[in-house]
């Protein structure tokens, strides 16, 4: 019972957590909203019995991609939106 | 109108998700036609390390992993092909940042020891070289947000055979057998283990030297393209 | 419903919010975010449903472990692509087709950072 609730929980947040990425007005925190993303998606590969796929997806996903990224973000111009025509 | 065009599109994405979400179902109502972890443990034995996903990936799907290395190589000469900064040297690049630069003296070398860990523990449990050429590209990242000039990094010899080491190796290997007689990638009997070792360790290399190169490689500046002959 | 079952589908519904935001975001990072959102959700998809039994499966792990460092890969060269495309024009969407305004941005109008 107590891993089902951990289990939805989790998928709530990483749901949760992947909306916020495409709302976000701000760049910055559109990525930021993406690295911790890449963590809640690191757990839920614990939770999947796949450890090699956690620290590939901690160390890449959320470290690398996550480094990368607010690179690019800090130079393509933060308040930029994201909304279309 | 702008709202039916936002609403047509909400629509067809959730009719996708139903759809891909109703195939998921159906699969998962049948059984699957052929147990793979009974395969598994059964030759795992034969493949010449302990843990289930590095025997996967470097002897049982071995092919799937030299694919794997191919397209990062190509990847890592895409990007340098547009590199476009100014020498790594810069006074620009080096911090004086007092935080960072503790970071890094601390940081960097218990790194380092993460990933030589991490490459020789995938024989037997989690671990092996893709998330150690991770911490080693973690590694070489924080060198270079903190200014340490990298000298591997300049177009040139060193540069090229970092890159293309990994790849190499693998294919000459893959060649090797096949020249041999065997099938091609089949290792030879209790030759296993060395060589998967021997794979892993330019596996990582290569890949921490692409990872990093891309992101070297990233920034955009006013510097002239790096000349072939300038600087060898 | 096992609980691996269910991060499949939290992987279908990864899959449609990815697809959603690529379409209809015009910034090319936010571009690049919402196609690794789709990324992960594929990812969790193939693990989720091979696993449903309960028990691991290190094939589609091994797989899995392979195209997250693929992915990185592309998505690094995805992001020099982009920040050459705003050197070299200073938009930072890309352009419409169409006849031209007659107020474009001059080539190499913005070099990151330093003034020309």
């Amino acid at each position: 019972m107590i891993e089902w609730l951990l289990d939805g929980l989790l998928v709530l947040a990483l749901l949760t957590t992947a909306v916020a990425v495409l709302a976000s007005r701000n760049l910055f925190r559109a990525v930021v909203m993406f690295i911790a993303f890449g963590l809640l998606m690191a757990l839920a590969w614990v939770r999947l019995q796949a450890p090699d796929i956690a620290l590939a997806e901690a160390a890449i996903g959320a470290g690398l991609s996550g480094v990368l990224l607010l690179d690019a973000a800090r130079h393509l111009g933060y308040n930029r939106g994201g909304r279309s025509k | 109108m702008r709202v039916l065009g936002v609403v047509t599109m909400v629509v067809a994405c959730v009719v996708f998700a139903g759809f891909l979400g109703l195939a998921v179902w159906q699969i998962s109502g049948a059984p699957a036609p052929v147990s793979l972890p009974g395969l598994l443990a059964v030759n795992l034995e034969a493949s010449g390390v302990e843990h289930p996903v590095t025997a996967v990936l470097l002897n049982f799907r071995s092919y799937d992993t030299l694919l794997e290395i191919g397209v990062l190589v190509i990847a890592g000469i895409a990007g340098i092909s547009m590199a476009r900064t100014t020498s790594l040297e810069d006074p620009d690049l080096r911090t004086s940042d007092s935080l960072l630069y503790a970071l890094q003296r601390w940081f960097v070398p218990l790194m380092l020891l993460l990933a030589g860990y991490l490459l020789w523990a995938g024989s037997d449990r989690p671990g092996g070289a893709f998330q150690a050429g991770a911490v080693l590209a973690a590694s070489g990242v924080m060198m270079r947000l903190g200014g340490i000039p990298m000298d591997f990094l300049r177009p040139g010899v060193l540069l090229r055979l970092g890159l293309a080491l990994g790849f190499t190796v693998f294919l000459l290997v893959a060649v090797a057998s096949a020249l041999a007689g065997e099938a091609f990638l089949a290792y030879p009997e209790g030759f296993a283990k060395p060589l998967i070792l021997v794979i892993e360790t330019v596996l990582t290399f290569s890949i921490a030297m692409v990872l990093l190169a891309l992101f070297v490689s990233a920034p955009v500046n006013r510097a002239q393209e790096p000349e072939e002959g300038e600087r060898g | 419903m096992s609980s691996q079952l269910l991060y499949a589908f939290a992987g279908v519904a990864l899959c449609g919010i990815g697809l959603f935001g690529y379409i209809r975001l015009d910034h090319l990072l936010r571009k690049l975010l919402a196609f690794n959102l789709m990324g992960s959700g594929v990812f969790l998809v193939m693990v989720g449903l091979a696993q449903r039994g309960g028990e691991p499966d290190p094939v589609p792990q091994a797989l899995v472990l392979t195209g997250i460092v693929v992915a990185i890969a592309a998505t690094a060269l995805a992001v020099v692509l982009i920040r050459r495309y705003y050197h070299l024009s200073g938009r930072t969407t890309l352009a419409e087709s169409g006849p031209e305004p007659k107020n474009t941005p001059k080539p190499e109008a913005h070099p990151e950072g330093a003034e020309v």
